[in-house]
């Protein structure tokens, strides 16, 4: 029995040591979820983004001497750059081809992003620079651990400018416009190819922010570290119904809070089945997601 | 103001529109009607560009629309309010307001316009902040069409605005396209509903599987037997 014996106290301290690990798989859902809602497509290369943030941002550290604030910003500006690039020299041309065909475009590009990585960093394993306080307090008993919390409230910030971006600005007007008929949205006026652009922009931005935060995290990096972080950030997306803001965001806390338990009171070699498992399930019961009002069309 | 010359419209293999000629001229209301499957969506799709024709040209003031992409006709005045009023689930009914100005950088004559449209609609007003495709057809009918005003149109194009709508709706929607040619606005009307299309037309055009098979003004079709017979139920 996986829970039995278990204080409740330290089962509240493994939520809480959920959260982090979950607002930074929330930053990558939302990118997963933004592109689907504009342009029907699972961009599986945005795993492949993560790693390039967490990548760019040590070079900007360890090559530039730059401070972490800094390089995570140059980082979140190059990714948003990739992935615009990525967005018009291989989605846009099959905008109007079958899904499937899109579908394994993302495939292509996420191995051309992680063999490109491996070409020029080789294949070792780097570190990421430990800038960040590892300090831990203990405050009544709930241990928090200062590189945690800042994850956490970073990502909660980046949510909220996105939430403001996306419900409060004439872009994110646009962006919810084209997301339900694009050809309604050029007859306002809306330029349907550069929204989509800066769609796939914010998405990479935010999955570089995660990138260099579980490259903080985790520490060591490869070109393939955008994988499993990436795929959960998926599931955390069809978690919460794939499309939906709030739905990714619920979805990309749910998981990091899951895998945690998971990790605490199971094993940790059990915490990724679980994550699948969820995807299985929720396709099987509910492909719409937690937050979706239609039937089976979506994933 | 407008003019189509000669334009084939394809989709695939499917000849949808067959050398259509027409024209409309500043201050006038035309009206474009036939039956479903004509091509009158597609011709309204072609002249906002959202349509590549095969052949023909498609003038507006002066100027071949060829090159302008669909996103900057309405800076030009040139506005549809596409077939089923395409309103913007989601998006609440200001903002949806706002999309129709999405192109306008003025913020006060935007906020002077969108005062018009809730004194003109108290409804609109009330519901503001309410996600727009929870409003009723006559409703989203009328958010649609005070959406493409908030560009300010010079040439309001009007792709079935009475479809689905109750009779009394369908008064109302008809009183409002008169107020708004009133206001100085040219439009092109295609509508199903022959009988209330032609009486407040100028001019107008029968559409027939692509091509034009009869024009004359809006009292003379409205006389013609042909007309009579086909579209208006005949007597
Ligand atoms: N996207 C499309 N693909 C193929 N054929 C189409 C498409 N849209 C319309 N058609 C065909 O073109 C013809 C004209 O359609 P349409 O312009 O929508 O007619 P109307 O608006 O007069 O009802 C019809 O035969 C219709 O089946
Ligand atoms: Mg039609």
């Amino acid at each position: 029995m996986l829970f039995k014996g278990v204080r409740h106290d330290t089962i509240f301290t493994t939520i809480i040591n959920g959260l982090p690990i979950g607002s930074v798989y929330a930053l990558v859902a939302l990118g997963y979820t933004m592109v689907y809602g504009i342009i029907k497509l699972i961009n599986f290369a945005h795993g492949e983004i993560f790693m390039v943030g967490a990548y760019s941002a040590m070079i900007f550290i360890t090559m530039f001497n730059l401070p972490l604030w800094l390089a995570m910003m140059l980082s979140m500006l190059t990714t948003a750059i990739l992935g615009m690039v990525i967005e018009k020299v291989a989605y846009k041309p099959l905008r109007k081809s079958s899904r499937t065909a899109a579908l394994i475009t993302a495939i292509g590009v996420s191995f051309l992003l992680q063999n490109v990585m491996l070409l020029i960093m080789g294949a070792r394993i780097y570190t990421f620079p430990q800038v960040f306080s590892n300090t831990t307090w203990v405050v009544n008993g709930l241990r928090v651990n200062a590189l945690q919390l800042g994850m956490f409230l970073t990502s909660i910030a980046l949510m909220l400018g996105l939430q403001f971006v996306v419900h409060q600005t004439k872009l994110g007007r646009a962006m919810r416009a084209v997301a339900v008929d694009k050809d309604a949205a050029a007859l306002m006026g809306v330029d349907v190819n550069h929204t989509i652009s800066m769609t796939f922009a914010l998405g990479s931005a935010l999955a570089a922010a995660a990138g260099v935060m579980v490259g903080m995290y985790y520490i060591s990096m490869t070109p393939y570290m955008g994988f499993a972080p990436g795929l959960k950030a998926f599931v955390a997306a069809v978690f919460g119904g794939i499309g939906l803001l709030p739905g990714a965001m619920f979805g990309g806390f749910a998981i990091g809070i899951i895998e945690t338990l998971v990790a605490g009171y199971g094993s940790t070699l059990f915490k990724d089945a679980v994550v699948y498992a969820i995807l299985i399930l929720v396709l099987l019961i509910k492909p719409s997601g937690l937050f979706g009002k239609g039937g089976k069309e979506k994933v | 103001m407008l003019k189509v010359n000669d334009l084939n419209v394809h989709y695939g293999v499917i000849h949808a529109l067959k050398g259509v000629s027409l024209e409309v001229n500043e201050g006038e209301i035309v009206t474009l009607i036939g039956s479903n499957g004509a091509g009158k969506s597609t011709l309204l799709r072609s002249i906002s560009n959202l349509l590549t024709s095969s052949s023909g040209s498609i003038i507006y003031l002066d100027r071949s629309t060829k090159d302008v992409p669909s996103q900057s006709l309405p800076a030009l005045g040139l506005v549809q309010v596409p077939e089923g009023r395409k309103i913007f689930s989601g998006l609440s009914v200001k903002e949806n307001l706002l999309m129709g100005a999405y192109l306008r950088k003025d913020k006060e004559g935007i906020k002077t316009d969108l005062e018009k449209v809730y004194a003109r609609f108290p409804i609109l007003k009330k519901r503001m902040h309410q996600d727009a495709s929870t409003l009723s057809g006559g409703e989203q009918q009328m958010l649609a069409m005070s959406r493409a005003l908030m560009a300010r149109p010079k040439l309001l194009l009007l792709d079935e605005p009475s479809m689905g709508l109750a009779p009394l709706l369908v008064k109302e929607i008809f009183k409002l396209i008169k107020e708004i040619h009133e206001q100085g606005t040219t439009i092109l009307l295609v509508e199903q509903n022959a009988n209330q299309a032609l009486k407040i037309a100028d001019k107008a055009y029968v559409l027939e599987t692509g091509k034009i098979v009869l024009s004359g003004s809006g009292a003379e079709l409205l006389a013609s037997e042909d007309v009579q017979r086909i579209y208006l139920g005949g007597h």
